[in-house]
């Protein structure tokens, strides 16, 4: 099987869906000519022309605003926003209008939209350009929200995304552009609200997505070697979730560890933890530990950045912990 | 300047038809919204209701220029900008009293109304919000190239918005045929403009080199010769423009509002900036039989009144079906 960088998945998916459909057009800053800022629209400025790759101002309400206006009047916009930060700049955008204009008018319309967001942190970019606020979208009703953590699965939810007819925040960690992983030939759209189990074990399960999940494969393998199996679930989409497959690898594991980048406190494990506690309570045979970010804004420097990142260790340590 | 239009071009008798037509629809727009607020008071349409009494001259005369396919995106002050743009009036009478008839399916009410079919992308609730939809919808009748416009409807209250800044610089930057329609009402919500905004509208767009035009919002004739030079040009040309128009708002920023923040001298002079009467004034100076006119608005009665009693006989929404609408399938 072909490897690909995650990145390039992305890039191809991009490629793939504007070679499929007319109406599916790029928006964002540097995207052009300069091939995005992460190089993940390289060539698609070449191929498709300046009328489907839009080079914006730096403006990102305006990028996502006309984006809506856009996707309303008979387009498909993808919008880059450069780091998942600047959200808060297109956050009326996001809110306000895409999520709620389906529901609001009556089902009369829709709003076919993509924003792409980087988010993570680990390059010592400070406070701004490394946060994981995915849990602030998958609070918002009437928008997606998905976290792909392989190239296949990169590929294969945002072709499902660009298609679906609501507006999605696809978030891409920075730290996976680079990581190559399989490619089918044909790769496939990936349904939303689907988990992949990353890996089957009998004693934890831990359900993670995005970049998190290459730290909770070595915490697994660590784990292993104190005689604890460990299956680990990627969610790949957090809006929706796949509740079912967590629900049924907790009545086989009756352990549960949620493990993300992102701040723990009011977070994606907040709404897992409680959902669990509820529909899974007869199942549970310890507490469901969370392990994110602690509450804090990301620090600059690197040995403060690295203390503060969730990583493998403090994964085991939950592990053992819900083990005890 | 613009060159003249085809229609201010024309003989008399063109333009009386012109203002007779103005002037039914700016009474439509006065007599829903007169329902409206009658309604309101009784507890028939619930939540907050803005209403256009005083500035319909505005979408009137912009939409005789337009058609379906051209996109507007309306402002919470934005009845007058829905019917004139065509919105359903059954529709638009049984959303603003919430039932399942309503345009809306009574999701959206007065703040969040919209018609695909016709144009009208959406009211919004939000001062500014339906800056950037309007421009992204220019962009897309650019790159569709189809001859299509949008109008982003806005009041002199958004003026201070970073997101105005921004679809202006991108509308000319990119040359995208959107009208950035400004009815300038002196107030922002509960605060006269010029506490909020020290520039000039005029001044605002000459910096982005987007063509500017004023007109006398108590004159609809004044306003729709000055819109269709901009939207001729526009068509052609696929430039931005900016519309600004003088107009007054006769009722407070919501219904209900007492108002007590404004001059009661400035109150009492409203009755002579009413561009409903200026218009009848001046058909009937120009002849037109005012007991025509006068069944004109007991034809606009009873249209109105078959509106709010199917709308009183129409079904309240059910809940299932709402929740189950969250995204599009």
């Amino acid at each position: 099987m072909e490897q690909m960088r995650f990145g390039q998945a992305i890039g191809k998916a991009l490629a793939d869906a504007m070679q499929a459909d007319p109406t599916v057009i790029l928006f964002g800053e540097d995207i052009g000519e300069a091939g995005g800022p992460f190089g993940v629209t390289r060539g698609l400025y070449q191929t498709f022309g300046a009328a489907r790759v839009l080079d914006f101002p730096i403006s990102e309400a305006a990028i996502v605003g006309t984006a809506v206006g856009a996707a309303l009047s008979g387009y498909r916009p993808v919008a880059e926003i450069m780091f998942m930060d600047f959200c808060t700049l297109a956050m009326d955008a996001i809110v306000n209008q895409a999520a709620k204009a389906h529901f609001m008018f009556g089902g009369q319309t829709s709003v076919p939209l993509v924003v792409r967001a980087p988010h993570g942190g680990g390059l010592n970019a400070g406070a701004q350009h490394s946060q994981c606020l995915e849990a602030w979208f998958a609070h918002v009703p009437g928008l997606h929200v998905v976290c792909p953590a392989t190239p296949a699965d990169a590929y294969g939810l945002l072709r499902t995304a660009i298609d679906s007819p609501n507006p999605v925040l696809y978030i891409e960690n920075k730290a996976l552009y680079a990581r190559k992983g399989d490619m089918p030939e044909m790769p496939a759209a990936i349904p939303f609200g689907q988990a992949r189990i990353a890996r089957a074990g009998r004693d934890v399960t831990v359900v993670t997505y995005g970049a998190a999940l290459y730290q909770a494969e070595a915490a697994a393998q660590q784990a292993a070697t104190l005689g604890i199996d460990v299956e680990v679930i990627d969610l790949r989409s957090l809006q929706p979730w796949d509740e079912a497959s967590v629900l049924a690898s907790l009545s086989r594991t009756h352990r549960l560890v949620i493990f993300h980048e992102a701040v723990e406190a009011f977070g994606v494990g907040a709404e897992i933890a409680a959902r669990m506690a509820d529909v899974g309570f007869d199942e549970l045979d310890a507490p469901i530990v969370r392990v994110g970010a602690p509450f804090m804004p990301t620090p600059y420097s690197p040995d403060l950045e690295h203390a503060y990142l969730p990583n493998a260790a403090r994964l085991l340590a939950a592990i053992e912990r819900v083990m005890l | 300047m613009s060159k003249k239009s085809p229609a201010a071009a024309a003989g008399s008798a063109k333009t009386d038809d012109t203002l007779l037509a103005c002037y039914r629809a700016m009474l439509r727009i006065r007599k829903v919204e007169q329902r409206l607020s009658k309604l309101f008071a009784d507890k028939e349409v619930p939540g907050f209701i803005h209403l256009s009494i005083g500035q319909e001259s505005v979408p009137v005369a912009i939409s005789r220029h337009l058609r379906d396919s051209d996109t507007i995106a309306a402002t919470h002050r934005g009845h007058g900008q829905a019917l004139a743009k065509g919105i359903d009036l059954h529709g638009f009478v049984a959303e603003m009293m919430g039932r399942e008839s309503g345009i809306c399916r009574g999701r959206g009410g007065s703040m969040h109304i919209a018609e695909a079919k016709v144009g009208m992308l959406g009211a919004n609730g939000i001062v500014g919000g339906g800056m950037s939809i309007a421009t992204g919808s220019a962009l897309a009748h650019k790159l569709s190239g189809k001859g299509d416009i949008a109008v982003c409807y806005f009041g002199d209250g958004a003026l201070a918005e970073g997101i105005f800044h921004e679809c202006l610089n991108l509308a000319a930057l990119w040359s995208l045929p959107v009208l950035f329609a400004c009815e300038n009402n002196g107030w922002g919500e509960f605060s006269r403009t010029d506490r909020q905004f020290c520039g000039k509208l005029a001044q605002l767009a000459g910096a982005f080199d987007v063509t500017y035009r004023f007109a006398n919002g108590l004159d609809v004739a004044d306003v729709t010769q000055v819109a269709g030079e901009l939207i001729d040009v526009m068509r052609v040309d696929r430039r931005p423009a900016v519309l600004e128009c003088k107009v007054e708002r006769f009722h407070g920023h919501f219904e209900g509002d007492p108002q007590k923040y404004r001059d009661p001298a400035e109150l009492a002079a409203l009755a002579d900036k009413d561009p409903l009467a200026h218009a009848r004034l001046a058909l009937e100076r120009a002849g037109v039989d005012p007991a025509s006119l006068d069944a004109l608005d007991a034809e606009l009665t009873r249209e109105i009144e078959a509106a709010v009693d199917a709308a009183r006989a129409a079904p309240q929404p059910d809940f299932a079906s709402a929740r189950a609408d969250v995204y599009a399938h």
